[in-house]
Order: C-alpha cells, then sequence, then structure tokens
C-alpha cells in the first residue's frame, strides 16, 4: 500500500548524483535522502543542526516529511511510529540529545523496528564543549539504553563516508530490522570535501523484508524470525493487526513474561548481529603487509593517523593502519588477524576519548596497546600519534 | 455447570478484541475495561474501516490497553505514545490513530509531548483514563491526584494542586475536549464517535475507578462505591467554563462536571510538502 503523505517522487530530484563540495552533515542528509528517507523527525542541537537544516530544505521537495519536534525523546518515538507504519526514517543529534534517545533506542530494538540514528559527537560529557570535537560516545552508542540488544554503528572519517555510509546505515537497519547509527564527529560534521554522488541506479537500497502471507492468514506471526534470525516487518494499517510492545513478548507480539521468552527474544535480538558481524564488519586497511607496529584509529583521529603512518614509513618505521568504518560490530576478526600475523609487535590506539577504543582492542589481543588519548575539544595531531609509533 | 447459567462461546466484540490474550489482568472493579470496551464498541460502529483504526498506548495499566483490542496496536515507552503516534498519523493520514494513556503516562512524563501534539493540532484522539493515581506501581500520586488525596507517596495527604485537565486540553489548541467516567458509557462511546471523525487533536478524559491504588486508601470503597459516588455527584454541563471543572475530593458533595465540552473545527497538521516549479 502506497502511503497518502509519500507521493510518486522524482528519483532524480532526491538524489542528486554528479561531484559536489560538501560539508559532513550536508552529506549524511544527501545520503539519507538518497537511500529513500520518508520521515525526519528531530530536534536542533549543535554540531548536527546542519543535517536537520538541510532535510528541513531538501525532504519536503522530494515528498517526505519533516518534523522539528519538542525534543529528542519524542523525535525517536516519533520516527520509531513512522518506521512502524513503514517509512524509512532517521533523526540527528548529538551527545546530550542521544543520551535522551537512550530509552527508546531500547524499544526499536524490542520492537524490532528500523530506525537510522545519527550522532554528531562533541566534546562531554554534559554540555561540554558544544561545538568542539569528541568521540566520547562509542560506548554510549553500543551499550546506552538498558539490556541487551544489538545494533550496527558506522563511523565516516570524511563527507563522502558521511554520504556513503549513510546509505549503509538505512540498508543495515532495514535489513536486520535493529537500530542503526551514523556516529560522526564534530570535525567530519563540519569538514567541506568533494563528494561524489552516484545515479540512483547505483545507490544500493536494501529493503526489509515484508510477509509473505497475505493479511488475516493464520500463519502470520509478527515476531518469527526465518533463519536468517530476523522477522518480516508488517506495517500499520495493512491489515496484519500486529501488536508489538517493548515487554518480551512471544512470535504473535503478545506479553509473555517468562524467564524461557526473555531468553529466546534477547538471545535472537542479540545474535541478529553478533552471528553476521563479519559479514556486517567494514574496516580499512593501509600499510599492514609488513606492519610491525599498527594504529587503530577512526574518524577524525584516522586522518591524523593516515598522516603519521606517512611520516613514520619516512623514517624507517613499519607502521601501518587498521580504521574501523564499523565501531559495532568492531572488526575483531581483522585485528585478530593482524595480531596473529607474527609481525605486528604493538598497537597504538588515538582517541578523543580517554580509552574507550583501546579497551576494546585490547580485549582481542595480548599484544600490548600504547594509549593516546585526549578528552575533547582538539584532534590529536599526526606528530603525536608519530611520536608513540616510533617509541 | 449449573442450569440455567448463560454460556457463550463468543462475544459480539470478540473480533476487535485479542480474545485469545483474556483473561485481561486488570483488578476486579476497575474501570480501564470498561473503556476499552467501550472504545471498541466505537470501532465497530465508527464507519471507519477496522484496518484503519490503530491504537497506541504507554506504559501502565491502562498503557495495556493496546495489548488487548484486535487492530493494528503498540505498547511504547513511558510518556511517549504521543509522539510514537504522531510518527504513525502523520506518515499515514488515512490511519485513525488513537492514544490509550492513564492520567500519569500522559501529562507528567508525557506532558510535554501532550501540549506540543495540541498545539500541532495532531490527528489524534487521546483518551486518559484518569484514576488519579499511579496504579501499576501500587498507587503513587500524580499530577491529577486531588488535594488531601492519599496515596503511597502522599501519605499525609497530597498537597499539590492538581491538573484540570479539560481545561489545559482547550488552553493547548484541542478540537475535542470532554469529560466522562465508566458509568457514563453510553455518552462516551457517542463522544468517540463524535471525536473519531473529526480532524486535530481530540481529548477525552475519562474518570475510572482504581479500587486497589486510589479506591482503598481514600476510603471509596471498591469500584462499584466509587460509581455510586460518579452517579451521586456528576452533574452533565456542556456549557461550563472549564476553569471550573476542577476535581475536589475535600468537599465530598461537589459536583463532578462531565460533558462535551469543545467541539471546534480545527484542520489537522500536515507537513508542507513543497513542490518546486519545473522540479
Ligand atoms: S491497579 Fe488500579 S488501574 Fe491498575 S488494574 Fe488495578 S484497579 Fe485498574
Amino acid at each position: 500500500m502506497t502511503p497518502a503523505a509519500a507521493p510518486a517522487v522524482d528519483e532524480t530530484t532526491r538524489v542528486i548524483a554528479g561531484d559536489h563540495f560538501m560539508l559532513g552533515d550536508h552529506a549524511c542528509a544527501e545520503g539519507a535522502l538518497a537511500a529513500g528517507l520518508d520521515f525526519y523527525a528531530g530536534y536542533p542541537i549543535t554540531p548536527s543542526t546542519e543535517i536537520m537544516e538541510h532535510l528541513a530544505e531538501r525532504l519536503p521537495t522530494v515528498g517526505g516529511t519533516f518534523v522539528q519536534m519538542e525534543d529528542e525523546i519524542g523525535s525517536v518515538a516519533a520516527i520509531i511510529g513512522a518506521s512502524a507504519a513503514g517509512a524509512r526514517v532517521m533523526t540527528a543529534t548529538s551527545g546530550p540529545g542521544f543520551s535522551l534517545m537512550m530509552e527508546n533506542i531500547g524499544l526499536a530494538a524490542m520492537m524490532e523496528v528500523p530506525i537510522v540514528i545519527v550522532d554528531v559527537q562533541r566534546a562531554s560529557p554534559s554540555t561540554g564543549l558544544p561545538t568542539s570535537v569528541g568521540q566520547s560516545d562509542l560506548f554510549q552508542v553500543r551499550w546506552g539504553s538498558h539490556g541487551d540488544y544489538s545494533v550496527i554503528v558506522y563511523c565516516p572519517a570524511s563527507p563522502q563516508e558521511c554520504f556513503d555510509l549513510t546509505v549503509a546505515a538505512f540498508n543495515a537497519a532495514d535489513q536486520y530490522r535493529v537500530p542503526a547509527f551514523v556516529l560522526m564527529d564534530e570535525i567530519v560534521g563540519h569538514m567541506t570535501e568533494r563528494v561524489a554522488i552516484p545515479p540512483v541506479e547505483n545507490i544500493p537500497r536494501v529493503r526489509r523484508k515484508r510477509p509473505n502471507v497475505p493479511p488475516g492468514s493464520p500463519d502470520f506471526l509478527p515476531f518469527k524470525a526465518d533463519e536468517d534470525l530476523v522477522p518480516p516487518m508488517a506495517h500499520a494499517g495493512e491489515g496484519y493487526r500486529v501488536h508489538m510492545t517493548g515487554l518480551t513478548h512471544d512470535e504473535r507480539g503478545y506479553p509473555s513474561l517468562t524467564a524461557q521468552t526473555h531468553e529466546k527474544l534477547i538471545n535472537r535480538l542479540v545474535d541478529k548481529v553478533r552471528l553476521n558481524a563479519d559479514r556486517i564488519a567494514r574496516y580499512e586497511l593501509l600499510q599492514t603487509e609488513d606492519a610491525d607496529v599498527v594504529v587503530v584509529a577512526l574518524g577524525c583521529t584516522s586522518r591524523s593517523a593516515r598522516r603519521a603512518v606517512a611520516l613514520a614509513r619516512m623514517q624507517g618505521i613499519r607502521a601501518g593502519m587498521l580504521r574501523p568504518i564499523t565501531m559495532w560490530p568492531f572488526p575483531k576478526t581483522a585485528l585478530k588477524e593482524l595480531a596473529n600475523n607474527g609481525m605486528v609487535k604493538r598497537f597504538v590506539v588515538p582517541e578523543i576519548n580517554l580509552g574507550q577504543m583501546s579497551r576494546e582492542v585490547q580485549r582481542h589481543t595480548p599484544l600490548p596497546v600504547t594509549r593516546l588519548n585526549h578528552p575533547g575539544g582538539a584532534m590529536i595531531t599526526p606528530n603525536q600519534i608519530l611520536e608513540a609509533l616510533a617509541q | 455447570m449449573s442450569a440455567g447459567s448463560i454460556v457463550v462461546e463468543s462475544h459480539p466484540a470478540d473480533t476487535l478484541m485479542r480474545a485469545d490474550r483474556l483473561p485481561h489482568i486488570l483488578c476486579p472493579g476497575c474501570g480501564i475495561g470498561s473503556v476499552v470496551h467501550t472504545y471498541v464498541d466505537a470501532i465497530a460502529e465508527s464507519g471507519i474501516p477496522v484496518n484503519q483504526h490503530v491504537c497506541v498506548s504507554g506504559i501502565g495499566c491502562s498503557g495495556r490497553a493496546a495489548g488487548y483490542v484486535n487492530i493494528d496496536s503498540y505498547h511504547t515507552t513511558h510518556g511517549r505514545a504521543i509522539p510514537f503516534a504522531l510518527g504513525i498519523a502523520t506518515y499515514r493520514p488515512d490511519l485513525h490513530v488513537t492514544v490509550i494513556s492513564g492520567d500519569g503516562d500522559l501529562t507528567a512524563i508525557g506532558g510535554n509531548h501532550f501540549i506540543h501534539a495540541a498545539r500541532r493540532s495532531v490527528a489524534l484522539l487521546v483518551l486518559c483514563i484518569n484514576n488519579f493515581n499511579y496504579g501499576m506501581t501500587g498507587g503513587q500520586a500524580g499530577p491529577t491526584t486531588p488535594l488531601s488525596a492519599m496515596s503511597r507517596t502522599t501519605p499525609h495527604g497530597c498537597w499539590e494542586r492538581p491538573f484540570n485537565l479539560p481545561f489545559l486540553a482547550q488552553a493547548i489548541g484541542a478540537s475535542y475536549v470532554a469529560r466522562w467516567t465508566v458509568l457514563h458509557v453510553r455518552q462516551l462511546r457517542t463522544a468517540l464517535l463524535r471525536a473519531m471523525n473529526k480532524q486535530g487533536f481530540r481529548f477525552i478524559e475519562i474518570l475510572s475507578p482504581c479500587p486497589t491504588g486510589f479506591g482503598r486508601p481514600n476510603d471509596i470503597g471498591d469500584g462499584l462505591s466509587e460509581m455510586q459516588n460518579y452517579l451521586r455527584r456528576c452533574e452533565v454541563n456542556n456549557e461550563i467554563d472549564l476553569r471550573a471543572v476542577d476535581i475536589d475530593l475535600t468537599q465530598q458533595d461537589s459536583p463532578i462536571y462531565v460533558g462535551d465540552f469543545v467541539d471546534v473545527d480545527r484542520a489537522s497538521f500536515r507537513p508542507q510538502v513543497v513542490h518546486r516549479a519545473g522540479a
């Protein structure tokens, strides 16, 4: 059924194919449009506001729905509702707003309603440094809501990736029926670079799995998963008469408050991503073929690290880089392969927080891990990373 | 089974109730069941196809209502039923979305969403089942607990002034405002039918017994006694100035005003779609 609010859209206005000199935040907004964004609800917060402002301008011109909500809690609740009604949805925020969204992120995970949330990180905690960079939401994005659930988190390092990975986040959210995140940082969000937007037919679009029985069929159980652990999704108003709840529920969606039902449901929600981790995880390797010291860096920090690796090579240091493109699932297989290849002696983890990703690196290797941290407000420079590589 | 007992295999409302979920979890004498029953009756009579009705609820005893109605139904988070429903109603304006909510859910934790959805004139029918306390967590005070009322968190009597919900709803822009009690099932059904066929943000407060959380500590007794209380005290007045419809528990014989208070035309919120020349 075609939603009444979404008239037929000229896909060429939706996808502005071609080369652009573009702000990271705007590239993210364009990525969402290209991915088929139908509904955006949000609340302004620095340094993510340009995403919202750009969509306020663009989304209504391609038949989409834009709503400025009263707060971040309402924003995330509204996108979950719209997604339950069949829309492709997104909201964007920064740390303080992201914290407010946590309860409903758990609801989306429990109801298996696909949503995309962009967090443009700034220096934290609390209001912190609103206009300056931070990378300290790495764990909040994974564990921020109460309980066990699974998420997929992309970390762009350039405006181009802001576009590409926002598209990827929409596809991952729909494919696995999970909350998917674009975890940016202020530097990347506020950086202007060349962004190549492919023609619409080259934008990968994965659609959520839909029931293959007609409405009213007694065979339809809204939370009965297929082999891939993902149940097909029926939308509001289609006649399937689904019930969705944040309570522990059985395959009918009915509350069933027993430890057995809970164990079955939660394990499946976590396994959807856990068992597919190697398929979902994305990363980049730079000069690791002969490296004996490997820097692990993401987002804007990976840009300093890239320079540091080049400088180190000039000094004869065999340095390389592993850049996680998905922070979660963390590319642990790639990390373990490096750690076990017999050449790598040490990892260096620079990050704009006091040691979140280094903890994850340490968890997967017995090799020494050198931490290089800044709590936020400034980038870590190539020279600082070079020093750590030379130690 | 004794001779003469009435055995029915099904009830006319069965197709609109998730009969396989019954018996429900509500206490004897609770008014929430009556509201749900009246709601499904109104759905059946509304002339709107059943599959275009959607029910969204928050948390608490009233929040469980969505689980019993056999339409697309969403049991969401505490206080957030309205923004969740906004997402559905805004994306699918052809659907008729009803929020069933308790007083605490709607006007304490959800108060901000309530006022903003009404301000925007979002196409929602919002039912507030007001039993003057937090029932599910065991009878604590909320923003509608009347002055001097006893609860688990007001053991010396409530001294906060409660919300006057019809007045609030009128002030923030509801196109329809009514208050009935679960005693007034016919009037409530009529109000629901009227509201279902209107645009904008519609609000019905339904006073309802919670013998477990509110009736007992306030010496009201069981559900039936509270209904008798409504019978004795309720006064229908559709024209009343809504500033005067506070519920005062300290005055045992003061009237509780009920009625269809506000019925004005206000277009539903529709986010703009911009068609560019040449686009
Ligand atoms: S606690 Fe009160 S509101 Fe909840 S089911 Fe019991 S009587 Fe009803």
